[in-house]
């Protein structure tokens, strides 16, 4: 069985072990180098991503995470998670890990007022999930992808959930909503059988 | 009686107003009263501000009414950082909670610490879009603020003191009312609820569940990194830092120092390495000698 650790510096990290208990698998929440260099798949879960990034750069993390992936761990960010792992960040210079070939703009849809929950059709989504509902919190938008990335989601025209290798980024919430097919992937990405 | 639980039943704006409450766990939520400070909370590391017009502990000290801050405040705060930026409003001042609202403030908290204006009732909080965070000191309480709509609950501990007994007193005493709904059978719930001044199915829910249906942060008193590591050790999901911060020597290692420990709260040796050289903390004022009428955690009803 595959060992899935949850970054539990801050944000909703919980919702995050409570799915992939569901999924009837188990994961830890992680906070040191050590306990991430154990794992095969690691989550990076909502919240805000200047908090955690700068988090990650005090606990020497984001090296930790790099070297983790090189050797070939998954890796699944969602919101915050997903803005971590794009290689440009639009305005800012904040601490990240930089490893999916794409751009993000934070706050896209606005401030709180503005977060919505939206459908995000079957077309081009994951095998053998049906439509599924997306919650956008305070959400980034990818606004440029490299020629390696793959769109798993699109809302509107806009990529919402992209894969490359076997780092996997959301711009939503799968881990507030009832759906578990993207964690399911995660995990066969993470090598889960 | 519906089968389904309340918070199921509940508009999809509930979803994504829980769910930033969900994205702000395990962090701090700093009081800040200009853009400099603003500045000082985000680069330690705060996940959200609280822009105010003065912090907990120079209300004490200023005395008077004290209400929602100038939307000039609120507005250079916002331009400054891009963490979530919280507001207050007085308890049941509805006026107040929409104008944030306008302002577009992310989390709007119906705060005893600024003066009521309401001495009965609260902000019917369902019909914002803006999700509101509102204080408790029990069970009963938190229950009922739920039930208005807020989409966040922090136990009240006693702003602006420094001290961090009630903040605990509060925490326990929520943390035993919800063991306590556990143990009960179906058929006391209803008298339970009665008892407790609080919606039936959001006590059915408590029962069923053990948590509450929305994140529980703690407030009032924390001053050191050991107050925020014992707070969050205590089961507070997250905590926010009043006059703690910016009433001590040397702000902004201290807000750093208190993030880095509410992440590592479990972490005995990290905590200790933490909690070196950050200077004096907040003087504050002991609890236990303070005058019944200048507590403020009993506003609430």
């Amino acid at each position: 069985m595959a060992i899935i650790g949850v970054l539990a510096l801050q944000g909703d990290f919980s919702r995050h072990i409570g799915v992939i208990e569901a999924l009837g698998s188990s994961a830890r929440a992680v906070r040191t180098p050590k306990e991430i260099a154990e794992l095969d798949g690691l989550i990076i879960p909502g919240g805000e991503s200047t908090t955690i990034g700068m988090l990650m750069q005090r606990f020497a993390l984001l090296d930790a995470v790099r070297s983790a992936v090189q050797r070939g761990m998954a890796l699944f960010g969602t919101c915050a998670g997903a803005i971590l792992m794009a290689t440009e960040i639009s305005g800012s210079d904040q601490p990240r890990l930089g490893l999916i070939d794409m751009s993000v703009e934070r706050n896209a849809y606005g401030r709180q007022i503005e977060s919505f929950e939206a459908d995000i059709g079957d077309e081009q989504l994951l095998p053998g999930s049906e439509s599924l509902t997306a919650v956008f919190i305070r959400a980034p938008r990818i606004t440029r992808i490299g020629t390696t990335v793959r769109v798993l989601a699109r809302f509107e025209s806009d990529p919402v959930l992209v894969q490359q290798g076997h780092l996997l980024a959301a711009t939503f919430h799968p881990e507030l909503t009832e759906n578990r097919s993207i964690h399911a992937h995660f995990l066969k990405l993470s090598g889960h059988v | 009686m519906s089968e389904t639980l309340w918070s199921e039943r509940q508009k999809s704006t509930w979803r994504t107003k829980v769910g930033l409450a969900e994205m702000l766990k395990g962090g701090v939520i700093m009081d800040v009263t200009n853009a400099e400070q603003a500045k000082i909370a985000a680069d330690a590391g705060a996940q959200a501000v609280m822009a105010l017009e003065r912090v907990p502990a120079d209300i004490r000290a200023a005395g008077g009414v004290a209400r929602m801050s100038d939307p000039r405040i609120i507005e250079d705060i916002q331009k400054t950082v891009t963490v979530p930026v919280m507001a207050k409003c007085r308890i049941g001042h509805f006026v107040e909670a929409q104008i944030l609202e306008a302002l577009g403030v992310d989390f709007i908290d119906e705060s005893e610490v600024l003066t009521p204006a309401d001495d009965r009732f609260h902000v019917d909080k369902q019909n914002f879009r803006v999700p509101f965070v509102c204080g408790c000191r029990d069970l009963g309480e938190a229950l009922r603020r739920i039930g208005e709509g807020a989409a966040m609950i922090r136990t009240k501990g006693e702003a602006g003191t420094g001290d961090v007994v009630e903040a605990v007193r509060h925490l326990r005493t929520l943390c035993d009312g919800i063991r306590r709904l556990q143990l009960l059978p179906r058929e006391e719930l209803m008298a339970e609820a009665k008892e407790l001044g609080a919606p039936y199915d959001l006590v059915v829910e408590v029962a069923q569940t053990g948590k509450l249906p929305v994140p529980n942060f703690s407030a009032g008193g924390v001053a050191t990194p050991a107050d925020a590591a014992l707070m969050m050790q205590l089961g507070a999901e997250a905590v926010f830092v009043g006059s703690g911060i910016f009433k001590s020597e040397d702000p902004a290692r201290r807000a750093r120092a208190i993030v880095d420990s509410v992440a590592h709260y479990n972490d005995p040796e990290m905590l200790a390495r933490l909690s070196y050289d950050l200077g004096p903390p907040m003087s504050g004022i002991s609890v236990a000698g303070m005058l019944a009428e200048d507590r403020i955690a009993v506003r609430g009803w």
